[in-house]
């Protein structure tokens, strides 16, 4: 219960910090807006409806998934420079209970981004934003935001132990948006790249959106796209364990 | 000669402190690997979308790549100081404004310059680009002279990084705007004509055309139009930017904003 305490109120701190800076809410709403555009340019002015609606939903994940990144690195690293994190990892609750709500927080603000995508693509190009199967549209948002999520902390683990972590949202934000299919089809990357595609979620959400609004089903893909969530969940929670125990070890926790 | 040292001297030490060099396994993670990944996610993306070939993907992210650290270590000279409490230090100093400021901007030039030529390589040798020994001169010089244009909308950038706090929401806008509209990933003919004369004062656009020019076989002298366009534009931003940028501290001075902005 206190666990659940925990993670519910870091959810709502985070999602009311994050929510009030800037350069995030630039990063949600800015991302599909451009990325978006560059679509509607590059796809024959929008010639192709569902082409461009698929684009709007994959800049929205691209967004959050920046966001993710950044944010959860920065959020880190605010705590290092305040002096708080060695008070976070000493304290009785597990830190894995503090880290994961800030994760799910930043990706839940990609709300924001997936609402900004729908509605630009609709008033300013003037595309009607047609999702066939609305149900499996509206389910398969939470494990996508969800999935993102997951993905952050699973990479988030590294922050704690790499005063320079902040980097690896910088490192991984191309490959990520290449490898997931947000704008580009897997078909065209090298063979090799889609089995690395296939264990990421944020592949299956995408593909869950894109086949919602295109009338296939999008069942399957959300299922799995929840399945690798928990995987990763799990093996977030691990690292994240062996990395503090890495840090305490070397007494570099609280170095900036 | 005060105002030589203050260049030289005071750029290499805003330089150094950009990347907190005590690392410098930084400069790889944050500049040269971004710029490659970012340049294969926009060569797959052109695929995609089928209207033009690789090269021009290659080319103009590589140029482009130039202004991630142009435009950022120009924002983040105003930003770093500001949170090590230094930038008032700076401003009441006497010290000469063009040769302050020009001596951070100078490292960045190079910066860029490096930054865009490793992503040109790496670039090409990924996809197999035949970038033939005849056309390296001329995409080198397109290379430093794009960084100086990018260094120089950098410069405006600073200067607005006076007035408001958030400098990495405007690199990033700035960013942003290059990558849409300089002809970069969206090739001209496929803007709107608005925006397609807009990009015309933007940096890259011309040096982007040059190097592709060079690339398919052009030389020098074939587009040396292009060449001083895109210096001019360069040059004009710089000058913007430093006028602006002394405007910004005066009013800063007065109102007493240096460090709420």
């Amino acid at each position: 219960m206190s666990l659940l305490r925990t993670m519910t109120l870091g959810w709502v701190l985070h999602f009311k910090q994050e929510t009030r800076n800037p350069f995030f809410l630039w990063i949600v709403i800015c991302t599909p807006i451009i990325y978006a555009t560059m679509a509607y340019f590059l796809f024959e002015g929008g010639e192709q409806p569902s082409t461009l609606v698929a684009a709007a939903v994959g800049s929205a994940l691209m967004g959050i998934w920046s966001l993710t990144t950044t944010a959860a690195a920065a959020a880190l690293q605010r705590q290092r420079r305040l002096g708080i994190l060695e008070l976070l990892v000493a304290s009785p609750t597990p830190f894995w209970a503090t880290f994961l709500p800030i994760t799910i927080a930043i990706a839940t603000i990609g709300i924001y981004s997936l609402a900004t995508g729908m509605l630009y693509v609709r008033f300013l190009f003037g595309v009607p934003v047609s999702v066939d199967d609305w149900l499996a549209f509206t389910v398969a948002i939470p494990p996508t935001i969800f999935s993102i999520g997951m993905l952050g902390f699973l990479m988030g683990s590294a922050f704690v132990r790499f005063r320079a972590a902040w980097m690896v949202g910088n490192l991984f934000e191309f490959p990520v948006w290449t490898i997931c299919g947000f704008l580009i089809p897997l078909a065209l990357l090298p063979v090799w790249v889609e089995p690395i595609a296939w264990v990421l979620a944020p592949t299956w959400g995408m593909s869950a959106l894109r086949n919602a609004a295109l009338g296939t089903s999008a069942w399957p893909d959300i299922a799995m796209c929840t399945a690798l969530s928990i995987v990763y969940a799990v093996l977030g929670g691990l690292l994240l364990k062996a990395f503090l125990r890495l840090a305490r070890e070397r007494a570099t926790l609280g170095l900036t | 000669m005060k105002s030589l040292r203050v260049f030289a001297i005071g750029g290499w030490l805003s330089y150094r402190a950009l990347f907190h060099w005590l690392r410098p396994s930084l400069f790889v993670m944050v500049l040269l690997i971004p710029s490659v990944t970012q340049m294969i996610f926009f060569v797959y993306l052109g695929r995609a979308a089928d209207v033009e070939n690789d090269t021009f993907y290659i080319v103009g992210n590589a140029l482009v790549a130039a202004a991630v650290p142009c435009l950022f270590a120009m924002s983040q000279t105003i930003a770093e100081e500001r949170f090590t409490l230094t930038l008032p230090a700076l401003v009441v100093s006497p010290a000469n404004r063009v040769a302050l400021f020009l001596g951070r901007a100078f490292p960045s030039v190079a910066n860029g310059a490096i930054v865009a030529a490793f992503a040109l390589i790496v670039g090409a040798t990924i996809f197999g680009i035949d970038l033939s020994a005849s056309a390296v001169p001329g995409v080198v010089l397109a290379i430093v002279i794009v960084a100086f244009s990018c260094t120089g909308i950098g410069l405006l950038n600073a200067a607005l990084g006076l007035r408001w706090r958030e400098t990495a929401v405007l690199s990033n806008f700035i960013l942003y705007f290059l990558l849409l509209f300089a002809g970069v990933n969206v090739p001209l003919d496929l803007l709107p004509d608005r925006l397609e004369t807009m990009s015309q004062a933007l940096p890259i656009t011309h040096g982007a055309e040059a190097a592709r020019q060079i690339v398919a076989g052009s030389s020098i002298a074939d587009v040396a139009g292009l060449l001083g366009a895109e210096a001019l534009v360069g040059a004009v931003y710089a000058l913007g930017g430093l006028v602006l940028l002394r405007r910004f501290e005066v009013v800063a001075r007065r109102n007493a904003s240096l460090e709420v902005a």
